[in-house]
């Protein structure tokens, strides 16, 4: 069967300043088909998706669209050719209701009129199995149903050819499932659909073909049958590396903290955290899932002392003196100082573990700056430890006097994980500390885990990808809504289970 | 006594009504123009300095080009500062607050510079430019309402260009609701990389409603000098009435409909302090802080009350730039 090319780039070049994202990209996607372009973080997929959808205009090569060439300069460019795109970032008004966000930006000859244009959107609805409420207001959906709203949207426009960036990134896995039925529904429907996606799982279980993007250049493509996990994480990063985390049983585990009944109302009186219960012991990884917003952040805060609590205790025992001590009225600096750290990785990393336009050095000192006697900084130490997590986690920086801000995430990362290790904790927290890294920088993050874990530290891990908190964790506490729905073993947990639990008290995002 | 005070209040809040729903369409294209007062001085002495032309060049004035000339030339004056604005934020993507104030201080400066060249044209005594013959052409207004008793004073007695405020106030309302072009551009205001993703034009949005938004903040400055003021054009007369607006914006919540209400009871807290027996002049004062009182304390309850709709177009303020990463 000769299948006819819905979308053919041919050499394109974009850089930005000195930095070449896309290099002599070619990618073709023929019609009926589900192409997923795999790379790491930085290798310039997201660039090359936008070019398709006209946000940026590529410096030199060509676009064919049906075997013509097309210019694409500006989404309406994009429209006109049905080419539709489902960013990762949303791209929908708050305050809109899903009507109003479909119909932004449409151009055609009949007036505003939201009754027809939603009898129109639910007949797509029902012909690919979308549920929504059409007068819901964006700000009240979850994010499931943000995408679906994105997906109607490109739709409703008659688009041909589909582009969805990271769409799996935030959903649970029976999400996950639905959004693929969906997806496979419109290939048999004839539309070219390009996924970009960093999980090779789901790149084997939905795509017909991969494309491999490594350093803004092309890699090549693959039908999805010839090839296993391993070979396309060669052709990703270039060498082979071992995709094992090595699981060690935990040795001579003793109670390290214990979580009484903690519960938390925030400052807009939504309760957050709600009657959680659960200890950590030494030499375990404790992962803890949950969709994000359902009360991760506020869990971790309110043991590091930087979340009030409402009621309940936080027991530590602590193995130096053998005393257990209440957390729960200690200020941040006391808790510190017992041991507990927590290397927190918010949405903005930026934001809460270190200051961008401070360097490398600088930002170790903000752990140390107590330190010594004297009124004036102590500078050595600082420097002497920031050049050895250069070396050890292998920080791809100009020095160790660079801002921060001008390191890519994975770096910033490594700094901020390699600080709070540096300390020797008894309690390590690290919530999400691999989002946005690829996959070299992720297993170097969770042999650096392991390694604590195996010195005796109690480890609190808070991810998203569940294949690694499977892989990783000893046990899983699962939380929905701020509350436990669920502790499991890792050895003999699936994936699906934890899905379930997850959504159990009715999903998060609030 | 009340029916005078309404009208009184009704004759002071048309100005600011004007700038309020020049101001809201600004801000719904994600433009926070400050520069409001300087654009509604640049519309008053824009209108007087056609109208000093066109008096000063005829013997009879023909009542249709004494409203039309000065209506022009204010037209023409505003629209120049919204122009201004949008060149400064929209395409050279310079600071809107900054841009904003640069804008009061020039509209005004410039106004006092022509007001003041246009006195000592006249070399009289009195420190002022009356237009008296204009200003009663603008005035003209129902010949019917004296005949309607109370009725007629309170809702007929206005001259022409009040209603057009409250017309122009209820069709921007409708234009936000219920059309597409309404939609597109509070889609612009509230999350412009969207609006761009969607194939809108979010440069022209943003001109067109600074603009438009100006030309209709620059018909309160007009209406200042030709009705309220009977004509009469002195040099920093027009007050604060443009920061005025700016607090209206927020009293209305961002809905030109409900300026109309805010505007008449705004104008009713400005003269007040007339209509209370007894006053001394410092308890005169703090009367005349009643509109800012009050719109604090909207703010307070909007803030308390955290309904995502009456907060400010999201991207207030911030200017867009498609490949900004």
């Amino acid at each position: 069967m000769s299948k006819q090319a819905a979308i053919e780039l041919k050499n394109i070049t974009k850089s930005f300043g000195k930095v070449v994202a896309n290099k002599d990209v070619c990618l073709t996607v023929y019609k009926g088909e589900i192409l997923s372009v795999l790379g790491e973080n930085g290798s310039g997929k997201t660039t090359l998706m936008n070019m398709i959808s006209g946000i940026y205009y590529p410096d030199s090569g060509h676009i064919y669209i049906d075997g013509k060439e097309a210019v694409i300069k500006s989404p309406k460019d994009a429209f006109d050719y049905k080419i539709g795109m489902i960013h990762q970032h949303f791209k929908l008004v708050d305050v809109f209701s899903a009507v109003e966000n479909i119909l932004i930006g449409l151009k055609d000859d009949n007036r505003y009129n939201i009754k027809a244009s939603s009898e129109k959107v639910k007949k797509i609805c029902e012909q690919y199995g979308f549920e929504l409420d059409l007068s819901k207001k964006i700000y009240e959906m979850s994010v499931s149903e943000k995408q679906t709203v994105e997906i109607i949207k490109v739709l409703y426009r008659g688009a041909d050819i589909l582009i969805l960036d990271e769409p799996t990134a935030v959903l649970t896995p029976q999400e996950t499932e639905k959004l693929f039925a969906v997806l496979r529904r419109m290939r048999d429907d004839g539309k070219a659909i390009i996924i970009i996606t960093h999980k090779l799982n789901e790149v084997m279980a939905l795509s017909d073909k991969v494309a491999v993007l490594r350093k803004g250049e092309y890699v090549g493509t693959v039908n999805t049958s010839e090839t296993d996990e391993n070979k396309l994480t060669e052709m990703m990063v270039g060498e082979k590396i071992s995709l094992n985390i090595t699981r060690t049983e935990p040795k001579d585990p003793v109670k390290r903290l214990e979580i009484k009944n903690i519960s938390c109302i925030n400052r807009e009186g939504v309760t957050v955290l709600k009657d959680i219960s659960f200890e950590v012991k030494s030499g375990e990884i404790y992962g803890i899932a949950g969709i994000a917003g359902s009360g991760q952040r506020e869990l971790l805060e309110s043991i590091a002392g930087l979340q009030k609590l409402n009621s309940g205790e936080i027991l530590y025992h602590n193995p130096q003196t053998n005393k257990t001590e209440n957390l729960r009225d200690k200020t941040p600096v006391q808790i510190r100082d017992l041991g507990v750290r927590l290397s927190f990785v918010p949405e903005d990393r930026l934001g809460m573990g270190l200051v961008g336009n401070m360097d490398i050095v600088d930002n170790i000192m903000l752990r140390s700056y107590k330190k010594g006697k004297s009124v004036f900084l102590e500078r050595k130490q600082p420097k002497d430890l920031a050049n050895k997590i250069i070396e050890d986690l292998g920080v791809v920086t100009p020095g160790a006097n660079t801002p921060i801000r001008r390191l890519s995430g994975g770096n910033v990362q490594k700094v901020l994980v390699g600080r709070e290790i540096a300390s020797s904790p008894t309690v390590l927290m690290a919530a999400y500390p691999v989002r946005g890294l690829d996959i070299n920088s992720s297993y170097l993050i969770y042999n650096l885990l392991n390694e604590q874990k195996e010195k005796g530290v109690a480890v609190i891990f808070v991810g998203e990808d569940l294949d690694v908190l499977l892989e990783l964790c000893d046990r899983i506490m699962v939380i929905s809504s701020g509350e436990i729905s669920g502790v499991l073993d890792a050895r003999t947990a699936t994936k699906e289970e934890i899905g379930l639990l997850m959504t159990k008290h009715g999903g998060g995002d609030k | 006594m009340i029916v005078a005070f309404i009208q009184r209040a009704i004759v002071q809040g048309i100005p600011l009504l004007f700038g309020s729903t020049g101001e809201i369409i600004t801000e719904k294209s994600g433009n926070l123009n400050l520069g409001t007062a300087g654009v509604m001085y640049m519309g008053g002495i824009s209108g007087v300095i056609g109208a000093f032309l066109y008096e000063n060049s005829v013997e009879t004035v023909n009542p249709v080009l004494a409203v039309l000339i000065p209506l022009l030339a204010s037209v023409i004056g505003s629209s120049f500062m919204g122009l201004i604005y949008a060149l400064l934020t929209v395409t050279l993507r310079a600071n809107q607050n900054v841009t904003g104030l640069a804008l009061t201080t020039f509209g005004v400066g410039f106004g006092n510079f022509f007001g003041g060249s246009l006195i000592k044209l006249l070399d009289t005594d009195v420190p002022s430019i009356a237009l008296s013959a204009t200003s009663k052409c603008f005035k003209a207004g129902f010949p019917f309402a004296d005949k309607l008793g109370v009725v007629g004073d309170v809702f007929f007695s206005y001259s022409f260009l009040a209603y057009i405020a409250i017309a122009i106030a209820l069709v921007t309302s409708f234009y936000f609701k219920k059309t597409k072009s309404g939609l597109h551009l509070r889609a612009v205001g509230e999350n412009p990389a969207t609006a761009d993703a969607a194939g809108i034009n979010v440069s022209a949005y943003k001109y067109g409603a600074t603009i438009i938004g100006s030309i209709i903040a620059g018909l309160g400055g007009l209406y200042y000098v030709m009705d309220y003021a009977d004509g009469v054009w002195s040099n920093d007369g027009f007050g604060d009435r443009g920061w005025l607006a700016i607090a209206l914006v927020i009293f209305a919540v961002w809905r030109p409909n409900f300026g109309i209400i805010g505007s008449f009871l705004f104008g009713g807290l400005l003269i007040i302090h007339n209509y209370i027996p007894n006053l001394t002049l410092s308890a005169q004062e703090l009367f005349k802080m009643a509109p800012y009182v009050v719109t604090i304390i909207v703010l307070v309850v909007i803030s308390m009350r955290r309904k995502r709709e009456n907060l400010p177009p999201a991207s207030l303020g911030l200017s867009y730039f498609r490949e900004e990463r």
